[in-house]
């Protein structure tokens, strides 16, 4: 009788979930390779086509690591879109209209980053909304609230604090990758400051997800929310937390959105949720809750940058690059809940 | 005096009807204010032959919402899920059909290429097939509502793009315009929903539909031992769903003409799913009211058409939307009820911890 | 043995909307006991326990515990670990997605300088822990990946684990089989030796006389008494968990055997799902055919079969003679049957229908979607059954869920006698019901069968169905392994069930 339940189990996690993070980073992988010999004479071999994807998403790799917080509480939060044109709309305003200088109105971003997360995560953990609908309210409010500070579109010119972060170029030590162009100057590959803040948030989150009370605690209420409840955790504290993690890794995102763009414009970031979303469920979480990691979403973000770069680099309209990443959210979507039956067949 | 009002409270069309006659006394003050007639809000008129006023308005241009809420009804009952999809495939059913009655490329036409019904029923057709879709993933495949309505959200719209080789494609022929415009004096949308909305409501009078699709959203299982399919009937709700965004599209369409499939049905999915909230639904799926959410409905675009009458911006009017939503959710938390079901009468409230089990 | 009180529970009462579930209770466990709280289902055991750990809000009723002055109120599970009790609950209560070490030590995980988890610290610990209970698990697997009994027995090894005065078993042996039993009771002993006062619920009579010192018998939520273990000899026990209305129950078989010369109404022959190894099943006109075996020997699962309720893999079934193919329950509907699933609340009643919409519903099914039952059918025929059956609702249009559990049963056999079955299929349509309305239900199932409908009736209770039925499969182990008929005793049916090996 042992024998039998220790045999089992083997097969099962053998195609549980660390399988999908796997099949995730292979498919970043052959997709990446193929551009590199599809699209060779465009550069795509190059580092810098890398590094250029992780720079273009940086705000969405913030977003992404606070989406899978939140999904692995079992909840949603489709107001990071909104929330983060409100951040940068603040920022723009405030630096180009009411002086303010930059430094403080980051602090002030991330606060509000704090306290949209505080009443969100309380109307869900305590007053136990559902997440849509709450997130939804929060998303009408962000984006109406980014038209009342301005309706026009904003550039950020007069703040030499945000345009040297913005400008900044990091090169790759050793002078990795680096190449010839046709006019004989050697190329440098380089990252740019928002690269470095998203790169930290991964790990950052990665850490707490895997070393913490709270990160545990996230994965326990997704697990099951009344065995939570029952083993004495403390379910709705943690539910809120992770909306005000969320929120605070949106407007962190923010930032690298505004570094990026240098503007505030009411239709920024729109429907970034949804790119968050499915960047998390390629990268292996389930919106069911309980399981996932930061790093499978950090490859999602990757899939999702290099989709968008190969339709580019093909000529074809970014449509497709919605079409293609539908598809393969599809895919995963399908694969999951084929993995979930047999899972639930090993059970029974 | 008090148990009157707590019944009144209790009643199930209360919070539509409720937030629609709160719509109203706003108008009322506002135009008090400004000197306006009173009740101008409810004045008709016929100018060029055509209705004017501001309800007709409101009922004309909460149409598409009104259809929408038809099948959002339905979905949320039957999965305990919304379908996010809706406006992007509202957006393909227009996309699809200005292609095929303009011709693949064509962005400026005149003259039909195909007969209209062929272009309306295809529009419609392939927003079926969405709803399908969605349908075969959430009964079939058992992938929550939003996930599997995901796909669609983000692939629909941009498929419509792609009919229309990635341009607003024109059709300029008055025939196709009519679901749009006017129908003798009347705006056709709001006959449009009206025939929808009379069709389900005779659907649901006339069959078992409404009890098929409660029985499966209150208790699945329950429902199939009890000799319902209930996958089936789930099934059956999406494709009700895409096929009133089908017309919602064709309404949309119509009424500029032109496939702008970039703005057709934009963030109407979240009016949808409004709708059905404001209109007393639970979200959780089970019990439903198809009078409420269509109230809810035309209560959205109430308070739209009213905050723009009031001079705000179309842009700012959402912060005034989340405050109507946030209200709405914080009467309808279970939280919340339990807390004032304490403290005004002792002894008969649930818990909430109850209430969560339940 | 000391006779030092731990924890004591003063008048607790309790109300569900609509039922009193506890009223009045005391309950008093000393130092250093293993204190049985029995019942029947029902009877406010797991009530109890949720009150105690702030699960449920009560009405009225004061809780102390030794070492804390004053009366306590525990508002979550939280609260009542950090007053040192620990609780296993019915249901196993962990997270399928962590692995076991993280299972045994959320919330109170050893950390490290900086503040963080010890994961090292958790993993050696664990083992250690499981080592001490004699348990050979990999603690770094997650927990869904262990078989039900072994969740089981890490569930028990993290309350064992808390440092606790109080330990709280409700129903921990359900799913364990005899050498885990035995191991759990070594440890029980072990900690009462220790001076931890256990509380342990359980069903099994056994058990109880195994392990325990002193007994607490709750009757509908009232407390009938709390005795030392050799004051109450088993029959006493019985009766005091039953009642007086035991004798009640008894003779209403009536005199004489019935017609088994009536038509064939089902024939299955191999038939077999995932859940049950093929069996030949068949069932006549006024027949009562009883399943019986242990929980979980396929009792429910063979019936399922029949019913198409779960995918049948193999064989076939003959409905009157005639070669039907059943995929779903509505095929089997349409052939006249009915099934009252075991589980009512996940699989019988629809909480947020009236107890009109209830009884019409597999009348609807039937008929089909396009079909509308008249709202003037409708009302007849729920209060044809209201009648009949004397469903206590205040209307027919009260929703479901204010109704007691009696009532909510009596619905849902309400729904199948509408649709006026040949075939029913009734699983467990007594638990967590009180004894008069069983009676009633008894009663009704040997009416129907008079009537000259063929019945299958499952029970926990073999004198129950030794009350009800002309014959009885028994099953073992996912296998129906043979049929008694004739003269059945209680002793004889005992003995079929525990087969060769038990003796």
């Amino acid at each position: 009788m042992m024998n039998t339940s220790l045999q089992k189990p083997q097969r099962r996690s053998l195609i549980g979930n660390n399988a999908l993070l796997l099949i995730t980073i292979a498919l970043f992988a052959i997709m990446y390779t193929a551009g590199c010999i599809t699209y060779a004479s465009k550069g795509f071999n190059h580092l810098q086509t890398f590094l250029n994807i992780l720079i273009s998403n940086s705000g969405l790799i913030c977003v992404t690591c606070g989406m899978t917080c939140i999904m692995l509480t079992g909840g949603i939060d489709i107001s990071v879109g909104a929330l983060i044109a409100m951040d940068c709309m603040l920022l723009a305003v405030g630096i180009e209209k009411w002086g303010l200088p930059a430094p403080l109105l980051i602090v002030m971003i991330l606060g509000i980053g704090v306290l949209f997360g505080l009443a969100q995560g309380f109307c869900v953990g305590y007053l136990e909304v559902q997440p849509f609908i709450v997130t939804m309210a929060g998303m009408f409010f962000a984006r109406g609230m980014t038209a009342v500070i301005d309706t026009q579109q904003v550039s950020i010119t007069s703040s030499s604090f945000m345009s040297t972060l913005a400008n900044t170029k990091i090169n790759m030590p050793f002078n990795i990758g680096a190449y010839m162009n046709s006019k004989g100057r050697l190329m440098i590959p380089y990252i740019r400051v928002s690269v470095l803040i998203a790169l930290a948030v991964v790990v950052v989150i990665f850490l707490v997800l895997r070393y913490t009370r709270f990160g545990r605690r996230m994965y326990a209420v997704g697990g099951n929310q009344q065995s939570a409840a029952l083993m004495g955790l403390n379910v709705r504290k943690t539910r809120m937390q992770a909306y005000v993690l969320s929120s605070f890794l949106c407007s962190i995102g923010a930032i690298c959105y505004c570094l990026n763009t240098m503007c505030g414009t009411t239709t920024q970031a729109l429907g970034l949720e949804m790119d968050a979303i499915s960047s998390a469920v390629i990268g292996g979480t389930l919106l069911t809750g309980g399981v996932g990691n930061v790093i499978g979403s950090f490859f999602g973000v990757l899939i999702n940058g290099t989709i968008s770069s190969l339709v580019k680099n093909a000529n074809l309209i970014s449509s497709w690059s919605n079409v293609v990443t539908a598809l393969l959210l599809c895919f995963f979507i399908v694969l999951q809940s084929v993995f979930a039956r047999i899972k639930q067949k090993g059970n029974k | 005096m008090k148990a009157a009002i707590k019944k009144l409270v209790k009643m199930p069309l209360f919070l539509p009807i409720f937030s629609m006659l709160l719509v109203m006394a706003v108008n009322i003050i506002h135009d008090a204010s400004i000197g306006a007639p009173i009740f101008g809000f409810f004045s008709l008129s016929i100018k060029n032959n055509i209705l004017y006023g501001r309800i007709i308005d409101i009922l004309n241009r909460g149409s598409e919402t009104a259809i929408l809420a038809i099948g959002m009804t339905l979905v949320v009952s039957a999965s305990a899920g919304t379908d996010i999809s809706v406006g992007s495939v509202m957006s393909l059913a227009g996309g699809m059909c200005c292609m095929l009655l303009a011709g693949f490329g064509n962005t400026n036409v005149s003259e039909y290429v195909t007969p209209l019904w062929v272009g309306i029923a295809a529009g419609i057709l392939v927003a079926c097939l969405c709803g399908a879709f969605n349908g075969f993933l959430v009964s079939y495949l058992n992938i929550q509502p939003m996930v599997a309505t995901l796909i669609l959200f983000s692939a629909g719209r941009a498929i419509g793009l792609l009919l229309c080789n990635s341009s607003i494609v024109y059709v300029r022929v008055p025939s196709f315009q009519f679901f749009g415009g006017y129908c003798w004096i009347f705006p056709t949308p709001i006959l449009i929903a009206g025939i929808c909305i009379a069709a389900m409501a005779l659907v649901l009078k006339f069959t078992a539909l409404g009890t098929y699709v409660q029985s499966v959203g209150i208790n699945k299982n329950a429902a199939r031992i009890a000799g319902y399919q209930s996958k089936r009937i789930i099934f059956t709700a999406f494709v009700i769903c895409g096929l009133c965004a089908g017309i919602a599209g064709i309404v949309a369409t119509s009424r500029i003409y032109s496939a702008d499939t970039n703005n057709i049905g934009l963030n109407l999915e979240l009016d949808a799913i409004l709708a059905v909230a404001l209109g007393g639904n639970s979200l959780g799926g089970g019990k439903f009211r198809f009078s409420g959410s269509i109230i809810g409905a035309y209560t959205i675009q109430a308070i739209t058409t009213t905050l723009y009458a009031l001079g705000i911006s179309s842009a700012q009017a959402p912060v005034f939307k989340a405050v109507v939503v946030i209200l709405i959710v914080l009467i309808q938390a279970p939280v919340v009820r339990a807390y004032f079901a304490k403290h005004n009468i002792k002894g008969i409230a649930t818990s909430p911890k109850e209430a969560v089990q339940s | 043995m000391e006779d030092k009180v731990v924890l004591t529970m003063r008048n607790i009462t309790m109300t569900f909307p609509g039922v009193k579930a506890l009223d009045d209770v005391d309950f008093t466990l000393r130092k250093g006991e293993i204190h049985a709280l029995m019942g029947e289902n029902g009877a406010g055991k797991s009530t109890l326990i949720k009150c105690l750990n702030g699960v449920h809000d009560f009405d009225n009723g004061q809780i102390s515990i030794e070492g804390i002055k004053g009366d306590i109120l525990n508002h979550s599970t939280l609260e009542a670990q950090l007053r040192g009790i620990s609780t296993v609950f019915q249901e196993i209560n962990l997270c399928p997605n962590l692995s076991v070490a993280e299972n045994l030590f959320i919330g109170r995980e050893p950390l490290t300088k900086l503040k963080t988890i010890d994961r090292k610290t958790i993993v050696t610990r664990s083992q250690e822990l499981m080592q001490r209970l004699d348990l050979h698990v990999d603690v770094q697997k997650n927990l869904e990946d262990f078989s039900l009994a072994m969740q089981q027995m890490i569930a028990i090894a993290r309350a064992v684990d808390m440092d606790c005065k109080v330990l709280v078993l409700d129903e921990p042996t359900s799913s364990l089989d005899d050498v885990e039993v035995a191991k759990l009771f070594d440890l029980m002993r072990d900690l009462r030796d220790r001076g931890i006062g256990i509380v342990f619920v359980t069903h099994f009579l056994e058990q109880v006389y195994a392990v325990c010192d002193r007994i607490t018998v709750l009757r509908n939520g009232a407390l009938v008494g709390e005795y030392p273990i050799d004051d109450l000899p088993r029959i006493k026990l019985i009766a005091a968990m039953m009642g007086k209305d035991f004798d009640d129950l008894a003779n209403i078989k009536p005199e004489g055997s019935i017609n088994s010369h009536g038509e064939m109404l089902i024939d299955a022959k191999n038939l077999g799902t995932s859940k049950i190894k093929p069996f030949d099943l068949q069932i006549k006109r006024g027949e009562v055919v009883g399943l019986t075996g242990l929980l979980g020997s396929g009792r429910s699962e063979l019936a399922r079969a029949i019913y198409g309720a779960d995918k049948v893999t193999s064989g076939s079934i003959q409905a009157k003679g005639n070669d039907v193919k059943i995929s779903k329950p509505l095929d089997s509907i349409h052939l006249g049957m009915g099934m009252l699933p075991d589980d009512r609340k996940a699989e019988g009643i629809i909480d947020d229908l009236s107890v009109r919409e209830n009884i019409i519903l597999a009348v609807q099914a039937r008929r089909g979607m396009m079909h509308l039952v008249p709202m003037k059918e409708q009302c007849e025929i729920a209060d044809k059954f209201i009648e009949l059956l004397q469903i206590k609702t205040p209307s027919r249009e009260t929703l479901l869920k204010q109704l007691s559990g009696g009532n909510q049963q009596k619905v849902v056999i309400a729904r199948w006698l509408a649709t006026d079955p040949d075939f029913l299929i009734l699983d467990e349509p007594t638990r967590g019901i009180d004894i008069g309305t069983k009676t009633e239900i008894q009663k009704l199932v040997i009416k129907l069968a008079q009537e000259g409908k063929g019945i299958i009736f499952i029970s926990s209770e073999i004198e129950e169905m030794l009350r009800t039925c002309n014959r009885m499969a028994v099953l073992r182990d996912g296998e129906k392994v043979g049929e008694l008929s004739g003269d059945m005793t209680q002793e004889s049916v005992m003995r079929a069930i525990a087969g060769g090996e038990r003796g």
